[in-house]
């Protein structure tokens, strides 16, 4: 069978880099990759389980991979979370793909 | 001081189905929780979302799986302690536990069962600078008594439910209300969207997007902050500055009573009653952790109804009991009121 995970690089809240493979046959989305490695203490990510509602899961998109277009809740997410950048992303709202291969992101600070 | 049987912290639907449980072996419950309301997580953050995974509802909307759990349990009349977090929790001589809350409520039981979910529900406060001088002085990150903003100018910045909601019902008592948001878009019900239109139309409100507010100024007390307006930036005048920037739990005070946390969460026995480190103190549903562990409400369920059963241990010490069925044996609520299921009919057929 053909290897359905991508290479993703996560950089967590302490500035470590991960390498990590994902599964793209498993309907996960960033946030759940980065819980699925414990790349962030339980509790401090993905609080409202993955309903753009809490931006728990918020980071920086580093690599100019090409990502799902930001639907409407995902930006009103974060147009009232804190640190947001003009890279900012909710990791539940990008569903793991093939076209994530090579996608590098860094995990925005704890709020 | 309230008393009770088993004093439950936390009333979402972990909390509330453990009153029903422990109402089938004749105790009865106290809640505590944070939030103004019953329902934890399911009321406060999406109550009207499906959840799939509720035996035998193949959909129920949080907030109506709350409602449910409510009438469920009613029959065992629980108590409430609402709005105020349980903060310090000592044991007494006799093996029992008194807990108090932020606003000095006193609880006593000799089981506690922590239900805390993720945590209490704390305000996300902006990151200015200085906003912590002005606390109380001026910066409330909730309204509570919307008297205090009588004849005052108020800020308010967020763009939610909550930000739309306090801006409308500001607007009849204040001197002056300004929302200010960082974007043009609400993110709220229609209703309130469109009031908050016709307010501004009407002159009641002051909207001004997208902006943000960066800083806060006054001796003192606050007097005025310190607006971003894309490139604009400028003094506005105000005696009260409330960011609702919604809630974030955070496990607070629990994790100052000497219970063992590990992962976020409190450690517990999981194979035998949610125990925690100390005994008469259970963790049970998200709160808790053990290998294994799913935070799912139907686990949180499963853990509720065994550690009702080491509760009755514990405040019952040697009596006998064995597990009785709802079916055959119906249910005695402390209301008096009596379920059962109807007898069979015997007759002859002639």
């Amino acid at each position: 069978m053909e290897n359905q995970d991508v290479n993703i690089t996560i950089i967590d809240r302490d500035g470590v880099t991960h390498k990590i493979e994902a599964p793209t046959d498993m309907a996960m989305n960033l946030m759940e990759v980065v819980r699925s490695y414990e790349l962030a203490p339980e509790g401090t990510i993905g609080v409202c389980g993955g309903m753009a509602m809490c931006a728990s899961c918020q980071c920086y998109v580093l690599s100019d991979t090409e990502l799902p277009e930001m639907q409407d809740d995902e930006e009103a997410m974060l147009s009232e979370a804190f640190y947001v950048k003009d890279n900012s992303r909710l990791g539940c709202q990008i569903p793991i793909t093939p076209e994530l291969e090579g996608l590098e992101v860094e995990l925005a600070p704890e709020s | 001081m309230i008393t009770t049987d088993i004093l439950i912290i936390g009333a979402g639907p972990t909390g509330l189905f453990t009153v029903f449980e422990a109402g089938l072996l004749k105790l009865k419950c106290h809640l505590i929780d944070a939030l103004p309301q019953p329902g934890g997580q399911c009321s406060e953050i999406y109550p009207k979302k499906p959840i799939y995974d509720i035996p035998a509802y193949p959909e129920i909307l949080a907030g109506d799986l709350t409602d449910k759990l409510m009438e469920q349990c009613k029959q065992f009349e629980p108590g409430f302690t609402l709005g105020e977090r349980a903060d310090t929790i000592e044991k007494q001589e006799d093996g029992s536990f008194i807990v108090t809350t932020n606003k000095g409520t006193k609880h006593k039981a000799p089981v506690v069962a922590i239900a805390g979910g993720l945590g209490s529900f704390e305000p996300r406060k902006p990151l200015i600078d200085n906003i912590a001088d002005y606390e109380d002085k001026g910066v409330e990150y909730m309204i509570k008594e919307p008297e205090l903003y009588r004849d005052k100018k108020v800020v308010i910045a967020g763009g939610g439910d909550s930000a739309l909601d306090w801006s409308i019902f500001l607007s009849d008592v204040a001197s002056e209300v300004t929302l200010i948001h960082r974007r043009n878009e609400f993110r709220g019900h229609l209703d309130s969207v469109e009031k908050v239109q016709e307010l501004k139309s009407a002159g009641k409100i002051n909207l001004i997007t997208p902006a943000e507010v960066i800083g806060l100024e006054g001796n003192g007390k606050i007097e005025s902050v310190t607006v971003k307006q894309e490139a604009k930036v400028f003094k506005k005048e105000c005696d009260h500055f409330v960011p609702l920037f919604g809630l974030s739990p955070k496990l607070g005070p629990i994790a100052d009573w000497g219970l063992e946390i590990e992962k976020n969460a409190i450690k517990v026995n999981n194979a035998l009653d949610y125990q925690t480190n100390i005994p008469g103190i259970f963790a049970i549903g998200d709160v808790n952790t053990y290998p294994g562990k799913l935070k799912l409400i139907l686990c949180g369920f499963h853990e509720a109804t065994l550690m009702c059963q080491a509760a009755y241990q514990i405040i019952n010490p040697g009596k006998r009991y064995v597990l009785k069925y709802t079916t055959v044996s119906g249910v005695d609520g402390f209301d008096g009121t009596r379920k059962e299921a109807p007898k069979a009919v015997v007759k002859a057929i002639e």
